[in-house]
Parts: C-alpha cells; sequence; structure tokens
C-alpha cells in the first residue's frame, strides 16, 4: 500500500476546511483521517473514500460550521458600506461632481446605447431577414455607374422564368404613397404599395383577419390594424368595399399587425394587389424594359447564397433587353442586375460607382465611439478626483494598515466605494434617460423605450455599472491601497510632482476629446449653413405648392389661374409636372449638333406653364423666357446652365434639339441653376418645356402659388384654399411651403448636428465638472501657501495665475494635440458631401479659445474664492 | 437553567465517554456506539452530541495525544463531571424504579432473552 493512498479525497478535505470551525480542525480531521487510515487497512480504497466524503457531509452541521465564515464577510461588507456611504456624506460637494458627472457620462452612453442597438436590430423583426432582397440595377451613364432601387416591371417574371430555383419569392411593388380610401362619407388618406400577392408570405405578415393569401382576388385590399381602425373605427372591416383613389372599388380581404417602426416598411399602411395597377394604369401598353418605374423584392431559395444568385443574375436585363424590339437601346447603359440585402438597406444604403459605400452605419459607428468616450470622460473624473483626494485619505489608510488591514481589505473598501458611486449614478442615469427619452425620440425620429422588461437589458447594466465600477475604481484602489503606513504617517504623504503626472495625462485625454468634439459640431453646423447659404436660383419666399388631385384644375388651368389671381391675396401662379423642390424625372433619347455619338445622355425634366419663370423668379442669363406671344415657344426648351455645359453648346439659343419620337425642339433661353434636388450635390443638367400635344405625357402635377408679401398669411391661405376646393371639392387643399419643403432637405444633417452638439456639450460639462474638482482640491490645498504668499505682498491676480497656468498649460496640450484629429476626421465626414465647406483656420482657433476660455471660468471661481481668503484665517491655526 | 434530562442517544453516548476513559473521542466513541448497539453513527453526530453534552455541562474535555495514523493530529478527550454522573445516575434510578414497578418482573414472569 502506497502513502499516497492513506491521504484522505483532498477536495472533501477542502470542502471541510471551508466551512469548520478552526478550533475543530484539528480534532475532527484527526479523526476522520484515523477513521479514514483504518478503513483502507481493512476494507477498500473506495470504500474509505466515500466514507470519509459522508463523514465530511455528516460534519455540516451548525455546532461545526464556523460562525467567522457566516457572519465576519458581511459584517465587513456592511463595515465598507457604512464607511463608503460616510465618505460620500462627509464630502457633498465632492460626491455630487462625482456622481452627477458619473451619472451624465451614464445616461448618455445609456441613451446612445439604446440607439445603436435601435438601428442594428433595424427590418430585425421579419422571419425572413436573412434572405429578402430587394433587387438592384447598375447603369452606367456617360462613363458614370448609377446605382438603382427602381426596376422595370419585367425583371420579375424574368427571375422567376430563367432561376426558378433560386428564389423563393419575387414580388413586383410599386413605391410607398399616399393612397385615398372613401369608405361613405369618410375619405383618407394612407401610404401603402401595390405588391404582388405573396407578399404577405415573404414579410411574414401577422394576419389578425383574414388569411395571407388575401390578395389573391384583383380587386382586394388588405389593411393594417391601424389603418382599419382610421377607415372603419369599431366596425368589422372585413368584406367591406372601399373606393381606392377615386378610381376603383376594391373589397378589404384581411387585416394585418402594424409593421414595427423600426422597419422599413414602417409606412406600410395597406397592400393592394399589383395586377390591379397594371390594369388600372394600363402599364402593359404604356411601360417595358426601358421604364424603371417600380421595384422588385425577392426572398432567395432556402439554400442559396445571395452572393453567388447575385453574380448569376447579373445579366438578365442585359439579355433580355438585347433580344426585344422596342427596348435594344437600353442595352447601351450596360444593365447590371444585383441583390442587395435587407441586412444592409438601412445601414449601407449608399452607393459610389455601383458599389455599397456604408451610410447610415457611419452614424452608428460614431455615435457608439462617442458614448463611449462620454463615459470614460466621467469615468476619469472619478479617477482623478479620488486620487488627488488621497493625500486626505493616505492617514486612513495609514490607520487600517497599522490596524492590521491586509491590502486586499483596502482594496475592497476602495471598490465598494467606486460600486456605490457607480450604482448611485446608474440609477440617477436612469431617471435622467426616463426624463430625456421623449426628446432623444423627436431629435433622432426614433421610437426608443427603455426595456423595462428586458433580461438582457438588465443584465447589460449591471455589467455597465461593474465595469464603470470597476474602471473608476481600479486606480484608486491599487493607488491608495499601496500606500506605506510609516510613510504616510510619519507626516503626511506630500505628492510630488509625478504624483500628479496620470492625473494629468487623464485631463489631456478628457480635454481632447472634449475639443475634437467642439470643432467636430462647429463643422457639421457649418456645413449645413454652407448648404443652406447656397444659392438655390430662385426665390421661395411665400411659395406654396400643392399636388393637382383633380382634372377639372388641369384642364381649366386658365380659369382657375385667374380666380386665384382676382382673390387678391395672389401674386402669380403656374403648374408644373415635378415639384420644384424635388424634380426626378429623367429622360434620355436627346440628339443635337455636335454630340459624342458615344455620350449616354440624360436630362432631369419637367413640363412647365408659361408664368412658371416669373411665378418662382428665377434668372434667365440668355435669350428669353417662355411667352404667349410666341406660338412656337410649344417647341421650346429652356435649358440650365449646367445643361448647356453638359451638352458642350457655347451659345446654345438656336440650337435645335432631337428629343426622341417627340420630334424637333429649339433652345430659347438659359437659365441660372435652379437647386432642385439635394442641396449638397452638384446641380444637375435640367429641361424645362411646355406642355402641348406633342408631349401630352408630360402632366401637370404640381400648382405653384406665389402669396404676395403684404397679405396676412392666414387670410392668403383661406382664399386659395376655397378657390382649390371649388375646383376639387373631392380632397382637401393640401399645401406645403417651398421654403418647408427645402429646409426639410437638411433635417438628417440638422438632426445629427443637434446630436452631436448635445453629446459635445455634455462632454464639455463632464470635463469641466472634473476640472472643478480638481482645482477645487488644489486650491484646498493649497491655502497655506496662498496666504503666506499674500503676507508676502501677492496680489489676488498673481495667485489666479499662479493657480490657472497649470490647467490653462493641460488645455492647451489637448488642443494641439486634438486638432490634427478633429482635422483628420472632419475632412473625412465632408468627403462625403459634393458641395461641401472647407475647414477653415478660424474654427480651431475658436475651439481652442473656446476651450481655454472654458478652462479659465472653470478654475477661476475656485481659484478666486481661495484667493480672496484672509491669510489671518488660514495662517492662524497650527 | 440548561436542560437536564438526557435523550436515548445522549444517554448512551455520556455512558460510552464513561467506559472508555482516556479513550474517550469523537471518532472511538462512535465506534463503541456501533458495537454496542449495532447501529452505525457518524463521527459528525456523535461529536455534535458531545458538544451538546460539554455545554450542558455533562462532560468536559481536554486535548490529548497525538498519533501517526492521524497525521499527528491531537484528539479531544471528554470526561464526564460530576455532574454528568449524577445525571446518569438519577436517569439509572428513575429507570430502575419503572423496572420495579413493572408487572411482569415484578410476577418473575419476563423473559429477558440474552444474544
Amino acid at each position: 500500500m502506497s502513502s499516497k493512498n492513506l491521504i484522505p479525497p483532498k477536495l472533501a478535505r477542502r470542502f471541510l476546511r471551508w466551512f469548520l470551525r478552526d478550533d475543530l480542525t484539528e480534532e475532527v480531521e484527526g479523526d476522520l483521517e484515523e477513521q479514514y487510515v483504518s478503513r483502507v487497512r481493512e476494507e477498500s480504497l473506495l470504500k474509505a473514500r466515500l466514507t470519509y466524503w459522508y463523514e465530511v457531509l455528516r460534519y455540516f452541521r451548525p455546532f461545526a460550521i464556523r460562525t467567522l465564515w457566516k457572519f465576519n464577510h458581511t459584517t465587513m461588507i456592511r463595515n465598507h458600506l457604512k464607511i463608503s456611504w460616510r465618505t460620500l456624506l462627509k464630502n457633498k460637494g465632492y460626491s455630487s461632481i462625482n456622481i452627477g458627472g458619473l451619472s451624465l457620462g451614464m445616461a448618455v452612453a445609456l441613451l446612445l446605447g439604446l440607439w445603436v442597438y435601435d438601428e442594428l436590430t433595424f427590418n430585425r423583426h421579419f422571419e425572413n431577414y436573412h434572405r429578402i432582397v430587394q433587387v438592384m440595377q447598375n447603369q452606367t451613364f456617360n462613363g458614370k455607374v448609377e446605382t438603382w432601387w427602381s426596376q422595370a416591371k419585367e425583371i420579375a417574371p424574368a427571375l422567376r422564368a430563367n432561376y426558378p430555383d433560386d428564389f423563393e419569392y419575387v414580388c413586383m411593388a410599386s413605391w410607398n404613397w399616399d393612397h385615398k380610401l372613401t369608405f361613405g362619407d369618410r375619405s383618407i388618406k394612407m401610404k401603402g404599395n401595390y405588391m404582388e400577392p405573396q407578399v404577405t408570405e415573404m414579410l411574414s405578415l401577422n394576419m389578425l383577419q383574414g388569411a395571407r393569401d388575401a390578395l389573391d382576388d384583383p380587386y382586394s385590399i388588405i389593411l393594417s390594424s391601424s389603418t382599419a381602425k382610421a377607415v372603419f373605427g369599431t366596425e368589422d372591416p372585413m368584406n367591406k368595399v372601399i373606393r381606392l383613389d377615386d378610381e376603383v372599388d376594391v373589397i378589404v380581404t384581411g387585416i394585418y399587425e402594424d409593421l414595427p417602426f423600426n422597419s422599413s416598411f414602417a409606412s406600410l399602411k395597406l397592400i393592394i394587389p399589383w395586377g390591379l395597377y397594371v390594369t388600372t394604369q394600363n402599364l402593359q401598353q404604356r411601360t417595358s424594359w426601358g421604364n424603371s418605374w417600380f421595384q422588385c423584392l425577392a426572398q432567395v431559395a432556402d439554400h442559396a447564397d445571395i452572393r453567388v444568385v447575385s453574380e448569376k443574375i447579373r445579366d438578365v436585363k442585359l439579355n433580355a433587353v438585347a433580344q426585344s424590339e422596342n427596348s435594344a437601346d437600353d442595352a447601351r447603359f450596360n444593365p447590371v442586375i444585383f441583390l442587395f440585402p435587407m441586412s444592409s438597406w438601412h445601414l449601407r444604403s449608399e452607393f459610389t460607382n455601383g458599389r455599397s459605400t456604408g451610410g447610415r452605419i457611419q452614424y452608428v459607428w460614431l455615435f457608439g465611439v462617442v458614448g463611449i468616450f462620454v463615459l470614460l470622460l466621467a469615468c476619469i473624473n472619478f479617477m482623478n478626483l479620488s486620487t488627488a483626494r488621497s493625500e486626505k485619505r493616505s492617514m486612513e489608510v495609514g490607520i487600517r494598515k497599522v490596524m492590521g488591514s491586509p491590502r486586499m481589505q483596502l482594496v475592497n473598501q476602495f471598490f465598494s466605494e467606486s460600486f456605490m458611486v457607480a450604482l448611485f449614478a446608474f440609477l440617477l442615469a436612469l431617471l435622467l434617460v426616463l426624463l430625456a427619452i421623449s426628446g432623444f425620440n423627436t431629435l433622432a425620429d426614433k421610437q426608443i423605450s427603455i426595456p423595462w422588461m428586458a433580461p438582457a437589458f438588465w443584465l447589460v447594466s449591471l455589467g455597465f455599472v461593474l465595469f464603470t465600477g470597476l474602471l473608476a475604481g481600479s486606480y484608486p484602489a491599487v493607488f491608495l491601497s499601496s500606500f506605506l503606513p510609516i510613510k504616510v504617517l510619519k507626516g503626511g504623504k506630500k505628492a510630488g510632482r509625478a504624483a500628479s503626472r496620470p492625473r494629468q495625462v487623464l485631463v489631456v485625454f478628457q480635454f481632447t476629446v472634449s475639443v475634437v468634439l467642439i470643432v467636430g459640431t462647429i463643422v457639421v453646423f457649418q456645413q449645413i449653413n454652407h448648404a443652406r447659404n447656397r444659392p438655390i436660383g430662385y426665390n421661395n419666399n411665400g411659395l406654396i405648392s400643392s399636388p393637382i388631385q383633380s382634372d377639372l384644375i388641369r384642364d381649366h388651368f386658365d380659369a382657375f389661374r385667374q380666380e386665384l389671381l382676382n382673390t387678391g391675396v395672389v401674386e402669380n401662379v403656374a403648374a408644373s409636372e415635378s415639384p420644384i423642390t424635388s424634380i426626378n424625372i429623367t429622360n434620355s433619347g436627346f440628339y443635337w449638333q455636335g454630340k459624342d455619338p458615344d455620350m449616354s445622355e440624360e436630362f432631369w425634366t419637367s413640363s412647365i406653364t408659361h408664368e412658371f419663370g416669373e411665378t418662382i423668379g428665377w434668372e434667365i442669363e440668355k435669350g428669353r423666357d417662355f411667352s404667349t406671344k410666341f406660338t412656337t415657344d410649344t417647341a421650346g426648351f429652356i435649358i440650365n446652365q449646367t445643361a448647356a455645359e453638359y451638352m458642350g453648346l457655347s451659345d446654345p439659343v438656336g440650337e435645335v434639339v432631337r428629343w426622341g419620337n417627340n420630334g424637333e425642339w429649339t433652345i430659347i433661353g438659359v437659365v441660372d441653376d435652379l437647386i432642385t434636388r439635394s442641396p449638397y450635390e452638384p446641380v444637375q443638367q435640367m429641361i424645362f418645356f411646355l406642355r402641348s400635344k406633342r408631349n401630352a405625357f408630360n402632366v401637370y402635377r404640381n400648382v405653384l402659388v406665389k402669396l404676395r408679401q403684404d397679405v396676412p398669411l392666414q387670410d392668403a391661405l383661406v382664399k386659395v384654399g376655397d378657390v382649390f376646393n371649388k375646383y376639387d371639392p373631392e380632397n382637401p387643399f393640401e399645401y406645403s411651403f417651398a421654403d418647408d419643403d427645402y429646409a426639410q432637405k437638411f433635417a438628417n444633417e440638422m438632426r445629427l448636428g443637434k446630436m452631436a452638439f448635445i453629446f459635445a456639450g455634455l462632454a464639455i460639462l463632464i470635463s469641466c465638472l472634473g476640472l472643478f474638482g480638481l482645482i477645487a482640491y488644489v486650491a484646498e490645498r493649497r491655502t497655506k501657501e496662498i496666504g503666506i504668499r499674500k503676507v508676502l505682498g501677492a496680489s489676488i491676480i498673481s495667485v489666479w495665475q499662479m493657480l490657472s497656468r497649470d490647467f490653462v498649460l493641460l488645455v492647451t496640450i489637448s488642443s494641439v494635440l486634438a486638432i490634427p484629429l478633429a482635422y483628420l476626421i472632419m475632412s473625412n465626414w465632408l468627403e462625403n458631401f459634393p458641395y461641401r465647406t472647407t475647414l477653415s483656420w478660424w474654427i480651431f482657433v475658436a475651439s481652442i479659445a473656446g476651450a481655454v476660455l472654458l478652462t479659465l471660468l472653470t478654475v477661476s471661481f475656485q481659484v478666486i474664492k481661495a484667493a480672496r481668503v484672509n491669510p489671518v484665517t488660514t495662517l492662524r491655526s497650527e | 437553567m440548561k436542560e437536564t434530562r438526557l435523550g436515548e442517544f445522549e444517554e448512551v453516548i455520556l455512558l460510552l465517554a464513561g467506559i472508555l476513559g482516556e479513550d474517550a473521542y469523537a471518532l472511538r466513541i462512535a465506534q463503541e456506539f456501533k458495537e454496542q448497539t449495532g447501529r452505525s453513527a457518524s463521527v459528525g453526530s456523535v461529536h455534535a452530541t458531545l458538544n451538546r453534552l460539554s455545554n450542558k455541562g455533562f462532560l468536559k474535555s481536554h486535548m490529548g495525544g497525538a498519533t501517526p495514523e492521524r497525521g499527528g493530529r491531537r484528539k479531544r478527550i471528554y470526561t464526564i463531571t460530576a455532574l454528568g454522573q449524577r445525571t446518569v445516575e438519577y436517569a439509572r434510578e428513575l429507570r430502575l424504579s419503572l423496572w420495579n414497578q413493572f408487572p411482569g418482573l415484578a410476577t418473575g414472569d419476563l423473559k429477558i432473552s440474552t444474544v
């Protein structure tokens, strides 16, 4: 028998030692070992071991369990908490700076965390999230690849016929626009799409009434539950007949649950069968491969890889177009079809040269990083304030150590303090988030709520608190607990310059981040202003725009116009094909003298009435505006400057342009560039023309009314509305101000700018709070020095200089570090905008000046307070 | 006033401690218990009882000799106190007086089987 066998099971013994009262250890271990040895000798090893385990477990009874283990630890923890609480109460100012700063940082991080989560879970709700794709196309115009989300209606049958195994569903759809629903005397407008019936399966719609085959009937309609409620109230909507867009009667065959706000189909409030669109609009005759007017959604088959399928189908349009008789022309744009997965729709929707180059995902990153930084800044405050105050607590550490406190206990003490602060800060942060979330939702255009019921949220929050507590408490815990008692107790540890070095580094870090954020915010706003101040080429003041919804207005436009003028509140009235702020129709097939035969041209076009130019106040550069005096003007073009350059014509007036089958047109005028699309993009080449028999398809869809400036707005609108109602009694008068529409184009950037502004402000506030705490401490520590200096004749100014110098220096260093960083980041951001502001030097100077000024303000308050104290009061004691 | 009555288990343990004298430590008592009664008891439960009896003042203890099979650890030897002595005696007398009143014994009919 080896002696190894005489050692009882180690685990059992460890367990025994863990719970057994210390004073019993010797006898009990002795007894059990004696028994074990005899069992090994007399019986078997296994039996001996089992007995040992059994006996150990039988010792787990009240009399034998150590009381120390049971109570002392909680006592210690209670003591830690008590001391932490007292420390917090003792230094109220310092604690409130700490907790306040930390909770601000946490609230920002929480909000941004929720925002990032919301962005990343966009569309995730759909069951087939990983397999739904948008069928897209790249076309090359004049050497430039353009990416279109739109498709011709022929694409779906082609995909179904040629690649039946690769797709589960292919589904043509119209774009999402307003549809008028009339039931009885109630009529209401809701956004919706024409879609092929299988869309219900693809989007896994939750049918509250009816089944997923509800769209099979060509004259059916399915409504979201909110739409059904709006139209029918409490009535049962099923099988009711409603009139759609004043055109056709459809039967409600299904009700589906509204799709979530954070999805691409949030405004899919009703679905009408695609077939109905084709028949009512006569699309079969009117459109072919050349008309990419619709969208095509698809779901790839279970086994299929989106990338592989995407590569497979690339030439489906090119091949079809080459074979067809009337669309062969489209082959020269070299259309490449590809699939764009749903997971990328929201965050990676920008394309350059036919490739997805990101988009919103940049902002997700940006705000994620900002959130982490702001939290970091708040943690730094805590670290700095704790270490700076270490001198005050060094005595406590010394005494504790002398009394026999091991280092771990001190570490625990400091961690429990930081966890306590972190916990308080977190509770406060939750409160802040609760207060701020509705404002934040408005700002960010979101519907985010705190997920109170989600365990994951609490788990993350707990991790968050632990992380913050650990981060904020680690440095003080390690640093403070390392003091040697003899040194601290001998005469108070005087920290040298080197001791404050880490603190200075952290302050520099804080202010570097802050200055970068200041610069960023200024640049964002400057870019917005830059685009806003861009000359738009016309006068949108008092200009209202209204969609034409009734043929009466179209057919009797002159009478309608005259009546509007007769109201006396209107200066001028015109009609056009597209609204002035979004001319989005393109045409090709133009030929002119000197055109490069290889050029695949494309123009943005709009038909207008004679008065259009006068109404919007455009500037004719060469030639003349349309005039009723010349009947030949119905074959006239007015082009913009960009178009003149695009066509390579130095003297375009009088040039003749042939437009496909629509005959020959003469350029009669060149107009200054108008911004009708994105204010960040270069102006596109445009052609304006009148509508006559030769181009009857260019229907007027929009009325522009220029109001007189001297009439009160409300009166004017009422009078204009009356005329509209007379010609279009069916529909309520709808209008928008052209300048509002234009401002809408800045909404995204404004939103970003405001968010950046708020978070930069908070970051700076947090940094300043930390600085405030630091300077308060420094001033307090140096009261005696200040007193002596004053006695020796120092002025308040010189004391102020002395104390502020260090901090101003730190902030200056931060600024120097921040400038190249900010320059890099912001010039990168500006790259996104073809029409962009320049990063001028004054932005950086202003940011630095602002940071230094803020520092001085923060510092001065405390410093002047300290410097003004009568030296007698500070020097009297001791 | 502490509880002075003895339970059956306690009484046996107390007696065994008295019987074993200088050898009365938890493990030995547990083994003796098994030998004498045929029932097994864990060391822990015996120890707990010894502990309880000490608290009641029936036993006192001191640390005794170490042996190699115990890994050089000492054992706690329990010795019966005067109070303990009185208590078992009282228990025995009580029992005897009860037996004397028992009808079978008085008439001599009682069969005591010995194993």
